[in-house]
């Protein structure tokens, strides 16, 4: 275990991170995975092409975003010293443009004419639709008919941008069944379609891709932290669903041991409910939607229903280098409730005056946990993954006028 | 033995007929019964489905009869039985079809004694392509007959080492595509047949997804040797009578066009 964590380099050749993920696809696939494959190892030493990707994500997403210090927040545990990477300042309100705008350009050099996306909270469909109506490409996007409703903004924003969102009725109708639908069409139209999977899961190479462009906003947290404290995090704290938020300000400090990764999951109405998505947490290994990772499944190996009152959590299984941080004990996997989450929306909201978003607000209602164990030269980042707005209505429900 | 079956019929100048369904659907009680029917109204070998939550190669027909068969409480051990219980009456080829999840979490040392208890002769599991297939196929496999599939997207080199890991038959998907009829086919359908049928060597081939009637079977009898029906089968049973009459008349029509040469 130690070995593998002193050599960290994953994947390996055969997209596997550890034991976990790889190929699991059926063969019409294969070729279009090969030919992402070899396309974006290219142009990961391109130039050309990173120029262009940094220049986009400065002058049009807004990057590097700001690491604020949460003074108040910090004042209200009287412990350590909280800073937030505000993802919640990218274009489009959340991460999900960082890596959208990197698999767009991807898209293009490979020729393809039709983007496909799935979307849970809407979060990475509204990514994915606004690099399409940037560069001029045709974007479909499928969606669960239960996160269409929760998220109606979000879908008219979509539509607005002049994408066709696709209403899933199958399974459970949410993330994982758009997800299965985004994949079915992609079998069906790989000659002349990319799908911009919007986390760190499907088969390789879409988790290191994902990563790879994700890992901006650690990169900018180490460089910040490094200009505002002459040192690096002791805890960095992200919320995990897919997990390509958690990933992407992880992956940089995977090599710095004395940082502790720390990713919160959605428990839902509780553990004991059954109505989770508390994947590391509690989940058993498995082959789902291309990937060798935990899942939530039955004792027939029948993937759980789940429950996350934020649709982008509500997913019952993780991207496999999740699995593998989990097993070599690099980062540590916890999990609160819809209610501790919106707790923390409160608690953000009404410290900094920063409405973050119900995935985000996981993270920030671990700090109840974290806070009173640190020390008072300890450093916590919690990754703001993206903003509140599209949530309005279902805090509104839960919460109603009572504040 | 599916190996066999193929090449007796093909000795006929005829084609193998391949019936696939989702195992107890649309009725747990009826399905052993249903699937004796099958066989005697001219199914060659069947593919019994194992139900999956999530199964990202199929089309919406075969998908829902999935959703059912799940919530008639169809497990692979279920499956299992029901082979069993079909092998008591007929002897014919039966290959289990499943996704990679459901068998993993049975237990590969498991389920391979208790297929073999059950006479099941073959598997094919879609999710799992040739980069999976060493660690997933372990030669403790060796007694099943593996198929694995081609796709109109498979490079020759990939079809060269589908036919050499493959044993009884090679799986020769029609279009790029989920599974489910399709009202018509391009003329790319029977060129990539053409091309898939040469480079093949060591196995028989089957041709699915999208066969939907005897006039598919007629356009492609030159390129293959049998076809495989399944969603047109499954959308059948579920608008069907208790005697399955409409869709036996169907299987014996497909199986008319296969014999008649």
């Amino acid at each position: 275990m130690n070995e593998q964590k002193a050599k960290y380099n994953f994947p390996n050749e055969k997209g596997k991170f550890g034991v976990y993920g790889g190929k699991f696809v059926p063969e019409t696939l294969m070729t279009a995975l090969y030919e992402l494959e070899t396309t974006y190892k290219e142009l990961r030493n391109d130039e050309n092409f990173l120029s262009e990707l940094r220049e986009i994500q400065k002058d049009y997403n807004g990057r590097p975003t700001p690491l604020t210090y949460a003074k108040r927040l910090t004042e209200h545990f009287g412990k350590g010293k909280i800073y937030l990477k505000r993802e919640d300042l990218c274009h489009t309100g959340a991460h999900k443009l960082n890596n959208a705008i990197g698999q767009i350009l991807l898209a293009k050099k490979l020729g393809k004419k039709r983007i496909i996306a799935e979307t849970g909270a809407g979060q990475h469909g509204v990514a994915t639709a606004t690099v399409c109506a940037k560069f001029g490409l045709k974007c479909i996007v499928y969606m669960g008919e239960v996160d269409v409703e929760r998220q109606s903004l979000n879908v008219f924003r979509m539509k607005l941008l002049g994408a066709e969102v696709r209403t899933v009725k199958s399974g459970s109708k949410t993330l994982k069944d758009a997800t299965n639908e985004s994949i079915r069409d992609w079998v069906t139209n790989v000659h002349d379609t990319h799908y911009i999977i919007g986390s760190v899961v499907g088969p390789h190479p879409y988790p290191m891709i994902v990563r790879d462009f994700q890992s901006v906003i650690g990169a900018e947290t180490k460089e910040q932290l490094h200009e505002k404290e002459n040192k690096l995090p002791t805890h960095i704290l992200a919320c995990v669903g897919g997990g390509s938020n958690a990933i992407g300000i992880f992956y940089p400090f995977v090599n710095n041991e004395s940082v502790k990764l720390i990713g919160i999951e959605a428990e839902g109405y509780g553990i004991d409910s059954g109505k989770h998505c508390a994947t590391l947490t509690i989940g058993s290994q498995g082959i789902f939607q291309g990937m060798y990772t935990y899942l939530l499944q039955d004792s027939n190996g029948q993937i759980s229903e789940v429950h996350s009152i934020s649709a982008g959590l509500d997913y019952p299984g993780v991207g496999p280098e999740h699995a593998l941080l989990k097993d070599i004990k690099r980062a540590e996997y916890y999990s609160v409730t819809d209610e501790e989450a919106l707790e923390g929306i409160k608690l953000l909201t009404q410290t900094e005056g920063i409405l973050p978003a119900l995935e985000t607000a996981h993270a920030i209602a671990y700090l109840n946990e974290l806070m009173p164990k640190t020390n008072n030269d300890d450093i916590v980042v919690v990754n703001i993954s993206g903003r509140g707005d599209k949530d309005i209505n279902t805090i509104i429900q839960n919460l109603g006028d009572k504040e | 033995m599916i190996r066999e079956t193929i090449e007796k019929i093909n000795a006929k100048n005829q084609k193998a007929l391949s019936i696939y369904l989702t195992a107890g659907y649309p009725k747990v009680d009826s399905f052993v019964d249903l699937v004796c029917k099958v066989y005697d109204a001219g199914a060659d070998l069947i593919e019994l489905g194992i139900p999956f939550s999530d199964p990202l190669a199929d089309g919406p027909v075969i998908q829902k009869s999935s959703e059912a068969a799940l919530s008639n409480g169809v497990s692979l051990s279920s499956v299992l039985e029901m082979t069993s219980k079909i092998k008591e009456r007929v002897d014919k080829p039966i290959i289990l079809m499943g996704y990679a999840n459901p068998i993993m979490h049975y237990g590969i040392e498991k389920l391979i004694s208790d297929a073999k208890k059950a006479k099941v002769d073959g598997l094919i599991i879609p999710d799992i392509p040739l980069e999976e297939y060493e660690d997933f196929f372990t030669n403790k496999f060796k007694d099943f007959e593996i198929t694995l599939l081609t796709t109109p997207t498979s490079s020759q080199e990939r079809i060269r080492k589908i036919d050499e890991l493959s044993s009884g038959f090679v799986y020769c998907v029609s279009v790029t595509g989920t599974t489910g009829v399709r009202n018509k086919f391009g003329n790319e359908v029977k060129q990539n047949l053409e091309r898939t049928y040469n480079i093949i060597s060591k196995n028989k081939m089957m041709l699915g997804f999208g066969i939907s009637s005897p006039e598919n079977i007629k356009d492609y009898r030159d390129y293959t040797d049998g076809f495989i029906v399944g969603s047109a089968v499954i959308k059948s049973l579920g608008e069907d009578d208790e005697k399955f009459t409409r869709t036996l008349k169907l299987i014996g029509e497909l199986s008319g066009a296969c014999k008649n040469n």
